[in-house]
């Protein structure tokens, strides 16, 4: 009955963070304990109608084929309606789950970590509007809604990005991240416009029956360019190269906005729109292709990076952005069942990830590099099992939720592409390497003297405690209820292991833990040593491979010149125009203000010769002239 | 006045009176003179009006013009008089370029008179009576407004003559 | 003998030298006098068609009546308006009253 009613009105899940947001923008900005609750209230009852919803699904037996669909009309015109609605189906169940969990979760977080912050109800009244802005992503029913959603989300990140609004980098990181994000908007835009003219429809069942049957008759080329456009919107709010560069920027926010929105939620929006709208890319091979290589890619590329960063959020950004590109390499084999799969499991530890480093720079007041900790197993043992926990998981070492989520994408991989399986299984062998450096830097190892840590409070340890347990068995248990037989687009995968896939991986992980120690275990000698005669590998994968330093150069000479050109053409050229007017009126004037006599008998003569030139004219136009008049 | 040889004469004795005084008014050098021969234009049209059988007209317009503007005239020249008389009414600089635009506009009219065969026939016999009761009928509105007009004008100077500002 | 066209010429002569006046005299008083030339010469152009045309006769002699009373209104203030110009600037040179200039 529960589940019943859930799914019936989806739309309070949105709605209740929403009505939450407003209460306590309105009247709760002074009152930060009132504030904190009703936003945990809010959020724990979208997350029990979350729940609902997904039992419904699993009950009533709602697949992806017939997903359960509740809209009304929201504006409807000649050659354009478009309806507002709720979509329910295994893949929306799964990530209605995800991100009232984990939000719940940040938030409860968020009590004890920004507790003292003079902004603590902003933040609250924030994560509860981000919170409805993805719902409301998730539930969409076609694709104008789910962009206005998009957008949504995007302000929401600005906000929470920028939300110690008084450094100036702060700022600056917030800016960025929205301007990226609008490149990509701006690409999906043009995609939709495009699908909108040539289905005249957005909604997503429809298009799901339309375009395959467009492709089948006319052929995929056309339309693969509506997907690549499409595709820019993913691949800025999901950060794959070349559009990655606000992520890192973005950790100037909060840790617990980091964890929630930087990690779980929303830069997941992008494969969720992806895999929500896969109906259409399913029968587009090449758009497929690019998806693919783009998602390998960037996975390789920001881990190459990772491996040299000092401060713990990039580290973990960095990892961020790599994991999503396994999940658009999932996607783009054609597997959407483990890319939905890595998504869950990796919201789950890379959310443990970012509370576990909040938790460390609040122990350490914001000591962010990692090559000053070292030893925080001791006073900081509740984070450092969890932590660990965490690292396990995204390594992918079994029976760790990572492993089942990792080995379904390599095992994707392999039946596609040797190729992108072989780098895939780099990015995982760096992906272990980093994150056991981060590990073995932070925690283990002598303690630093200048450090003062201790652990944090139940506040924050209980959300990481549940993160930790679905880190450990998150992956094992959809594994075995059949994940794959719910949420897939096609026939169902088989439920077993390949065990060949699975060993390899798992060995490819135990070998980056092995580098790791051997390099960072017992002080910074080695390490060191390899800084230097790695030499320029270490510069570029340290400085970002300077794609910013390109960003900026490129900013600086073409958009700056076209502005600087834009402005030497209001100035002069159409300053010219409007100053001759101005000028040209003004001698006019000065000229004709000579007619102004004041001498009376002039004004009389001008009169004059007025009417009898005008009685000339009239009687010549009226060809009394010649007639010789006529009364 | 019917057509005739009476009418003939009085029409042009009448008319060269009319026009050698208007001539006076304008040429003269004397404000006074022309004042007076002011006087004796309007005197002059009034017995045009006569022979045009607007007999009503023509004692309104000695009684009015002839008595009562032309007064005002005088008057006028005497409350601002300068020292020479003689010398008070000179030409402006513009006589060249007037007297082209007045002869000008002269030659357009006098064309047109020219030019026009004018379909010439009686009119009807206009007595008192009937003005009086076109007055009071169809020109009703008007004949209230120039009522006020008057009015007006009265009041107009009597506050421009006193100096227009308000003595407590 | 005598048509429309005679009394309309004595109009039309009248009419100039008002203008010539208009145009030509340096005391506004002579500049008022010329004005009531064209306006009587406009009375005699009324009131000849009156009489030669079978058209509305008295309308034309009740017109040329209006136009007296208005013109007899107009001296009485042109004239108030000359000697508030003499009392307050001491002259009634046109020439010299020529203050609304740029």
């Amino acid at each position: 009955m529960w589940a019943e009613f859930s799914l019936t009105h989806a739309w309070l899940i949105p709605l209740l963070p929403a009505s939450a947001f407003v209460l306590i923008s309105f009247f709760l900005l002074s009152s930060p304990w009132l504030a904190s609750r009703l936003a945990i209230v809010a959020m724990g009852s979208s997350f029990l109608l979350a729940l609902g919803a997904a039992a419904a699904v699993l009950t009533q037996g709602i697949t992806v084929e017939a997903p359960f669909v509740m809209k009304t009309v929201w504006f409807s015109m000649p050659g354009l309606s478009v309806d507002m609605g709720v979509l329910v189906d295994p893949i929306a169940a799964t990530l209605l789950f995800v991100v009232t969990l984990i939000t719940l979760l940040v938030l409860i977080y968020s009590t004890g970590y920004m507790a003292g912050d003079p902004g603590y109800c902003r933040f609250f009244a924030f994560i509860s509007l981000f919170a409805a802005s993805m719902l409301g992503l998730v539930i969409a029913t076609n694709f104008l809604q789910m962009f206005v959603f998009w957008e949504l989300v995007g302000l929401c990140s600005y906000l929470l990005i920028g939300f110690y609004f008084f450094k100036v980098s702060a700022r600056e990181a917030g800016k960025k991240a929205f301007m990226t994000t609008r490149i990509g908007d701006f690409g999906l835009l043009l995609g939709i416009l495009l699908l909108q003219i040539t289905f005249r429809t957005l909604d997503f069942a429809e298009l799901a029956v339309k375009v395959p049957a467009y492709v089948a008759e006319n052929g995929a080329a056309s339309l693969t360019f509506i997907a690549i456009l499409i595709f820019i919107g993913p691949v800025a709010k999901s950060g794959q190269f070349p559009l990655h560069v606000w992520l890192p920027d973005a950790m100037e926010g909060p840790t617990p906005v980091s964890a929630l929105i930087h990690a779980a939620t929303m830069v997941v929006a992008g494969v969720y729109l992806i895999a929500r709208s896969f109906a259409i890319f399913s029968v587009l091979p090449g758009a497929l292709t690019v998806i693919a290589w783009l998602g390998v890619f960037t996975a390789l590329f920001a881990a190459f990076i990772a491996l040299t960063q000092r401060e713990i959020k990039r580290i973990l950004a960095f990892s961020t952005i790599s994991q999503l590109g396994f999940m658009m390499l999932a996607l783009g084999v054609g597997s959407l069942t483990s890319s939905m799969f890595h998504l869950m499991t990796h919201a789950f530890f890379k959310a443990l990830l970012f509370l576990g480093a909040g938790s460390v720079l609040h122990a350490l007041h914001d000591q962010a590099d990692i090559f000053q900790m070292g030893g925080l197993r001791k006073s900081m043992p509740a984070t450092c099992l969890m932590m660990g926990t965490a690292v396990l998981a995204i390594a992918g070492i079994p029976p760790f939720a990572g492993f089942f989520s990792k080995d379904e994408i390599l095992v994707a991989a392999a039946h596609v592409s040797t190729p992108i399986y072989l780098l895939a299984s780099l990015a995982a062998f760096m992906t272990a390497f980093y994150m056991a450096r981060l590990f073995i830097l932070t925690f283990l190892g002598k303690p630093n003297p200048h450090n003062h840590p201790h652990e944090s409070g139940l506040s924050m340890l209980v959300p990481m405690g549940v993160l930790a347990v679905l880190s450990v068995v998150g992956g094992i248990i959809p594994f075995a209820m059949g994940f794959g037989e719910w949420v897939r687009f096609g026939p169902a995968h088989h439920a077993g292991i390949d065990w060949a896939v699975a060993g390899a991986s798992t060995v490819i992980s135990l070998l980056g833990f092995a580098l790791a120690w051997y390099i960072y275990g017992g002080g910074h000698t080695r390490s060191n040593d390899l800084t230097i005669k790695t030499g320029a590998l270490y510069t570029w994968s340290f400085n970002k491979c300077y794609v910013d330093e390109i960003y900026q150069w490129f900013n600086r000479t073409f958009v700056g010149g076209l502005a600087r050109l834009s402005f030497w053409i209001d100035i002069h050229a159409l300053g010219a125009v409007v100053d001759n007017a101005w000028r040209g009126t003004g001698a006019a004037g000065s000229e004709m203000r000579r007619l102004q006599t004041g001498q009376m008998q002039q004004y009389a003569a001008v009169m004059l010769s007025a009417t009898v030139v005008l009685v000339i004219l009239l009687a010549a136009l009226t060809g009394s002239l010649v007639k010789g008049g006529q009364i | 006045m019917g057509d005739g040889l009476m009418h003939t004469l009085a029409f042009y004795f009448l008319a060269g009176i009319t026009l050698a005084a208007a001539t006076g008014v304008v040429f003269k050098r004397n404000l006074v003179h022309s004042a007076f021969l002011l006087s004796v234009t309007f005197l002059g049209v009034a017995g045009l009006y006569m022979t045009l059988e607007a007999e009503f007209l023509a004692a309104v317009q000695a009684l009015v013009y002839s008595g009562a503007v032309a007064v005002l005239v005088v008057i006028g020249v005497m409350l601002t008089q300068r020292d020479d008389m003689s010398k008070s009414n000179p030409p402006n600089k513009m006589v060249v370029a007037g007297a082209s635009a007045a002869l000008a506009i002269v030659g357009v009219l006098v064309w047109a008179v020219v030019a026009t065969p004018w379909k010439t026939g009686r009119g009807a016999v206009v007595s008192v009576a009937d003005i009086g009761r076109r007055f009071l009928t169809d020109f009703a509105p008007p004949f209230e407004a120039v009522a006020l007009l008057l009015l007006a004008a009265v009041i107009g100077a009597v506050v421009l003559f006193k100096g227009g500002k308000v003595q407590s | 003998m005598i048509g429309l066209s005679h009394y309309l010429l004595v109009s039309a002569a009248l009419f100039g030298l008002g203008l010539f006046g208009l145009l030509t005299k340096r005391n506004l008083i002579a500049v008022l006098m010329s004005i009531e030339l064209m306006l009587n010469s406009v009375n005699i152009n009324l009131v000849a068609f009156s009489r030669y045309t079978a058209a509305d006769a008295s309308a034309g002699q009740v017109f040329s009546l209006f136009i007296i009373a208005v013109a007899a209104a107009e001296v009485a203030v042109g004239l108030a308006l000359a000697y508030a110009i003499y009392r307050g600037r001491g002259t009634v040179s046109v020439d010299e009253i020529d203050w609304l200039k740029w």
